[in-house]
């Protein structure tokens, strides 16, 4: 009989559990089905020179960085200042996708904050943003040698999310 | 008095209950006429304003399927994030280009998982999703009949010890202070 009254107790133990467990997730951070794929293909033009065009291709045979970005968006300013660091360190080439936005907004926004990006390209109707699944800037992927997005993060770069997961993945793409 | 006399004077009595009826019956049917205007009127909002309905039709259905990323109790058909305003031109673009509606979901679902439809698709991930609630229901259905069973099994009444009976008779007897002791 005791063993009984114990089963409820036992169900609501576990049904805490699992809201508890629920209270430390986000649930805006969708996992992308873009993980292990090949990076969607774009040919855009330069942010800083709009006759050159940039896409994945140019930068086959490398480990790099995309961040996507807008002089409109508001938490691109809080990781801007890591990214800076990121960019100034050369450890992975950074290009930026300027999602949405004005070039000149742009080029003014990375004139005053400074500009971390190897290349900037210019993403005016958010068409390779679709592509790339994103969603909520910043957002910022990492591509292997191979062409493939290796992880991604959505929202702010962190510095915890710099130390224990980005640059440790980088480092270890870079050596296969 | 003749015949056709009579019969006229029923009729004139006939045209004036129906008029006294319809008198009676006007104040309902304008009310109802009221409660419907507003069904007529959305009705008529509801009319695509693009060029060809069918199309405009299949594009409000894919958006309603699909969840809005950004406001993600929202469908892109509902919101008005611009990712959803994009997303619904992409479906008019793809809609233009010849694409099926399989083809244009699948476009979504590759580029943002299937966390975009609000109907998720079975799979091992989400099999407990979808045979949750018949699991919970045929759980139920065996504790209730456990229970039903288990009732019916019981004796009506609890027998007695024969030690409790003899308390029963001395109690019964009048013979309580010998039982307190």
């Amino acid at each position: 009989m005791a063993k009984k009254l114990l089963i409820p107790l036992v169900v609501f133990v576990a049904l805490v559990g699992f809201l508890f467990a629920g209270l430390f997730r986000d649930p805006r951070e969708v996992p992308s089905p873009l993980i292990g794929k090949p990076a969607p293909a774009f040919t855009l033009a330069q942010l800083h020179d709009p006759a050159k065009t940039l896409g994945p291709t140019d930068l086959k045979g490398q480990v790099w960085l995309l961040n996507v970005w807008a002089s409109w968006c508001v938490s691109c300013r809080d990781e801007h200042p890591l990214l800076v660091e990121l960019g100034r360190a050369k450890i992975v080439p950074i290009v930026g996708l300027n999602y949405k936005d004005e070039p000149a907004a742009g080029l003014k926004w990375l004139a005053q904050n400074g500009d971390p990006y190897s290349v900037s390209v210019v993403d005016r109707d958010g068409r390779v943003g679709i592509d790339w699944g994103v969603y909520g800037v910043p957002e910022t992927f990492i591509v292997d040698k191979a062409g493939a997005i290796r992880y991604k993060q959505i929202g702010p770069i962190t510095v915890e999310a710099l130390q224990t997961k980005i640059l440790p993945l980088v480092r270890e793409l870079q050596k296969s | 008095m003749s015949a056709a006399g009579r019969s006229q004077g029923s009729a004139a009595a006939n045209a004036a209950s129906v008029r006294a009826v319809a008198k009676r019956l006007m104040p309902l049917l304008l009310v109802v006429a009221i409660a419907l205007s507003p069904i007529v009127l959305l009705a008529a909002e509801a009319v695509p304003t693009d060029k060809d309905p069918v199309a405009s039709a299949r594009a409000v259905a894919i958006a309603d399927k699909l969840r809005c990323l950004v406001c993600q109790n929202q469908t892109i058909l509902e919101s008005n994030a611009e990712l959803a305003q994009d997303l619904r031109t992409q479906i008019k673009q793809q809609i233009a280009a010849g694409k099926s509606d399989k083809e244009i979901i699948d476009y979504m679902v590759a580029r943002y998982g299937d966390f975009v439809l609000y109907q998720p698709p079975v799979k091992t991930t989400t099999i407990l999703l979808w045979a949750g609630p018949a699991l919970l229901v045929g759980i139920g259905f065996l504790v209730l009949a456990r229970t039903v069973r288990l009732r019916r099994t019981q004796p009506e009444e609890p027998a007695l010890t024969a030690e409790e009976h003899e308390r029963v008779e001395r109690l019964l007897r009048g013979d309580g202070a010998k039982d307190a002791s």
